[in-house]
């Protein structure tokens, strides 16, 4: 009598894709934000008084953004500062040096700037006040990348913990700072009136022109160049990198320069070009969210273009759901942000594997049998 | 088996709590009163903007640094959407913008809220000030609105307020309230020799952030209160040169217990004195909101600011036809109860506490009490006769205005009444600094000043 072999087969399996296409990659993302927006529309609805429709949530996300010609000059500059910041990060993200000390490295240029506007206003000309903050904030912002580079390189310390910690530190200083400034006790500073960058037709475009000139650098500094060609081998593996004759002490603390360097220039335009005064949550914590911009770039400055725009619209469009929605709490938005957030990180599950479903029909075992063996053929 | 223990925890649980919960209520063999609230002022301009028609293209925006977690944005949120409601706004006419920085963000937002056609903006927070200004210069057609600012007055712009309220006549109340408690404490003999100093008056303590004219008048006017019922009080006065420093303030009200203070209060914005005199026991008299829920066996009573009206206004007068709104405007208790009480803590307070706060309430109201009344208070064992203060803020501090005044044959310092920023910075008798705190050194530090004991 024959044996009945039965075979369980799972609902579904994944397989590791090949190449994919630019198209599709995109089209997976956005089926994510739809998905994720869908979802928090549902949330929102439910935590709204006076919203019943889930669609709704779209048309704030949409108006918040491009509502008017404000909110779209300030959508552009404020991902033009995200993308500046992030931008940062690619380098010394590249050689697998993992720099989250950003917030810090730009709240030192800003804090350097502000001390500039304050101490030398009034007593020298603008030109000369922006002349040398435009240069001390590059300095303090690399010099709060380069002490965890520096530990690095010759002490081997953990660079994760000791840029995380230089933020903390700078955050002290700063609140420091203004008890000194201001000795009232009221915690904030005026807004500075000599040393201020010059606006560019707007107040906006300075920060995009910037942003815009160091992606092209950044292109072809990683692209073109010997040292960005020498921080990947390093990134790749130091071994190979010190095998091969590369100074691997040298690429990182030139590395960290560059990249402390970078965030101190966003500084000098936050505090310098936009706000005029420092306190200790002036970055808005953009030195973390670059994180992800980056990565979900996958460290391409072209691509992060793009991921740095997608967040800022999600950001600033999640501002006016709140407006709209009567949220008077950022509890609720941080929670649809997090989920949004979660379908975007999650789908590259999707972009890196595909899912073969069961087929409904009866199910040839032979062809699975073959592309097994097909596949353990492939690993010998 | 893993359910069955589970069950069985969830069971012994929820019994352990109803016991607990049971023990609470029932503390001291006494039944919990929980919180009482003053009957509501029958004044008649609390309504007085009600009935103004509003324009029904009106729309009317507000600024706040933090959204509802923080009781500071929570009280002008609340009060704001009580305002809009009470006038008539649909919902389409306001807009409320939360968890706006001290920064550029505040500017955006501003001239956004213009952009959406809003025709009256309000920003709650000190930092705001200059942005929310800049934007105003920039839209003389639209009113602007800020608390706690001090800019307007000099600005001279028609388009933007300051407002802030005369908070002094609620912290009397609140001593009155303080005042009583000491009578009922003394009266059952728990005031101890240790809680009196050598001349037999009983102590109490306060806490403040620094020793600015805010703070001090702020604490007199309290300890006037407490005074006016039980005569035989001293207090003493410890400074944390901080507005919110949750340690310096616990370690202050400890210092305050440990030297005989026999109830507390404090103008600092933490948890800290509130938690210290809980632990300890001590009554304890707080600012800005009811800390009935920290401190259930210890919180009297608060004094606090109400917004309701000062909005109710701005919407009247800018989306309707009321009188225009003062440039710098101090609200009193008799604005439409700007200045407010929190609900008393019924199983802390003192016997006959509510009757006798709305009987000192309706003198406040009409006028025929004054909470700075020169006949109540001695400085070096003398009447107040003229004194002038720095009203018109300058770097050096001049003093310029004569703050003395006499009406209906009394004769009291007119705090807040030339300026709404308050200016009463005098030591009198019967009030002990422990220290001082005028300003900070070229260090940012807090100067602290000692005093010998004497």
């Amino acid at each position: 009598m024959e044996e009945v072999k039965t075979v369980r087969e799972p609902l579904f399996h994944m397989v590791k894709r090949g190449n994919i296409t630019l198209l599709k990659r995109l089209g997976i993302y956005a089926g994510a934000i739809v998905a994720g927006i869908l979802l928090t529309s549902i949330l929102c609805v439910v935590a709204s008084s006076d919203k019943s429709n889930p669609l709704e949530m779209f048309s704030s996300m949409f108006s918040g953004v491009f509502g008017t010609e404000r909110r779209f000059w300030t959508f552009l500059r404020d991902t033009a500062l995200l993308l500046g910041i992030s931008l940062a990060l690619l380098p010394a993200f590249k050689m697998k040096f993992w720099n989250l000390g950003a917030n810090g490295q730009v709240l030192m240029g800003c804090l350097v700037t502000i001390a500039c506007m304050r101490n030398l206003g009034g007593k020298i000309p603008d030109a000369g006040i922006i002349a040398i903050m435009t240069v001390a904030s590059v300095l303090a912002g690399a010099a709060w990348a380069v002490i965890p580079a520096i530990f690095k390189a010759f002490f081997k310390t953990n660079e994760t913990l000791f840029t995380l910690m230089m933020n903390y530190v700078a955050q002290g200083l700063v609140v420091y700072m203004i008890t000194v400034w201001a000795p009232s006790g009221s915690g904030s500073l005026s807004p500075e009136v000599y040393g201020r960058l010059p606006n560019i037709g707007n107040g906006y475009l300075l920060t995009i022109i910037v942003s815009a000139i160091l992606t092209v650098f950044m292109f072809f500094y990683l692209s073109r160049s010997k040292h960005g060609y020498e921080l990947s081998v390093v990134g790749e593996s130091e071994n190979t990198a010190r095998y091969v004759g590369i100074n691997v002490k040298k690429v990182v603390i030139r590395t960290l320069i560059l990249s402390g360097a970078m965030c101190g220039l966003m500084g000098l335009l936050i505090g310098g070009s936009i706000n005029y005064t420092v306190s200790s949550e002036i970055v808005n914590n953009m030195g973390f969210t670059g994180i992800m911009a980056s990565w979900l770039a996958k460290f391409n400055p072209l691509v992060l273009i793009g991921t740095c725009g997608l967040i800022t619209f999600i950001s600033k469009g999640m501002g006016q759901v709140r407006q709209d929605f009567g949220f008077y709490n950022d509890a609720i938005g941080n929670v649809v942000l997090g989920i949004i957030y979660f379908f975007i990180i999650g789908c590259e599950f999707f972009i890196t594997y595909k899912l073969i479903f069961r087929k409904k029909n009866k199910t040839d075992f032979t062809a699975i049998e073959n592309s097994t063996q097909k596949g353990k053929g492939g690993n010998e | 088996m893993k359910k069955l223990i589970t069950l069985l925890l969830t069971a012994v649980m929820s019994v352990a709590c109803c016991f607990g919960l049971a023990a609470c209520g029932n503390d001291g063999g006494k039944e919990s009163v929980g919180e009482v609230e003053l009957p509501a002022v029958t004044s008649e301009n609390v309504n007085q903007f009600d009935d103004v028609e509003i324009a029904s293209d009106f729309k009317i925006g507000l600024i706040t640094l933090h959204g509802e977690s923080s009781t500071y944005d929570k009280n002008f949120i609340d009060a704001f959407k009580k305002a809009c409601t009470a006038l008539g706004l649909s919902s389409s006419q306001y807009i409320i913008v939360t968890d706006i920085p001290e920064g550029e963000a505040c500017q955006t937002t501003a001239a956004d809220l213009v952009d959406q056609g809003c025709k009256a903006i309000f920003a709650d927070s000190f930092g705001h000030e200059s942005y929310l200004l800049a934007v105003a210069k920039a839209h003389p057609e639209v009113q602007f609105f800020h608390a706690t600012g001090t800019t307007a007055h000099t600005e001279g712009l028609a388009n933007f307020h300051n407002a802030f309220a005369s908070i002094y006549q609620g912290r009397y109340l609140a001593g009155v309230a303080a005042g009583l408690k000491l009578k009922e404490m003394s009266e059952k003999g728990l005031i101890k020799d240790s809680n009196k100093d050598k001349d037999g008056n009983v102590k109490v303590g306060y806490i403040g952030a620094w020793t600015y004219a805010e703070v001090i008048s702020g604490f007199t006017s309290w300890y006037l209160g407490v005074r006016s019922e039980y005569p035989n009080v001293v207090m003493e006065v410890q400074f944390t040169g901080s507005w919110y420093d949750e340690t310096a303030e616990k370690t202050a009200a400890e210092t305050l217990i440990r030297r005989g203070a026999a109830l507390i209060s404090q103008h600092a914005d933490s948890m800290g004195a509130p938690t210290a005199c809980e632990n300890a026991g001590i009554p304890n008299v707080s600012y800005n909101g009811s800390t009935i829920k920290a401190c259930p066996d210890t919180f009297i009573i608060s004094s606090k600011i109400d917004w309701t009206y000062y909005f109710k206004w701005i919407i009247a007068s800018v989306g309707g036809n009321a009188e225009a709104v003062p440039t710098d405007f101090a609200g009193t208790i008799n604005d439409g109860c700007m200045v407010a009480l929190t609900a008393i803590n019924g199983d802390v307070m003192a016997e006959g506490t509510v009757e006798k706060l709305v009987e000192v309430r309706g003198k406040l109201l009409d006028g025929s009490l004054k909470v700075f009344d020169c006949s109540k208070f001695t400085v070096d064992g003398r009447t107040v006769a003229s004194y002038m203060a720095d009203v018109d803020t300058d770097d050096d501090f001049t003093p310029d205005t004569n703050v003395i005044k006499t009406e209906g044959g009394t004769t009291y310092f007119a705090e807040s009444e030339f300026r709404s920023a308050p200016y009463f910075d005098i030591q009198i008798d019967g009030v002990t600094y422990l220290n001082a705190v005028y300003g900070t050194d070229d260090d940012g530090k807090p100067i602290f000043i000692t005093f010998d004991e004497e």
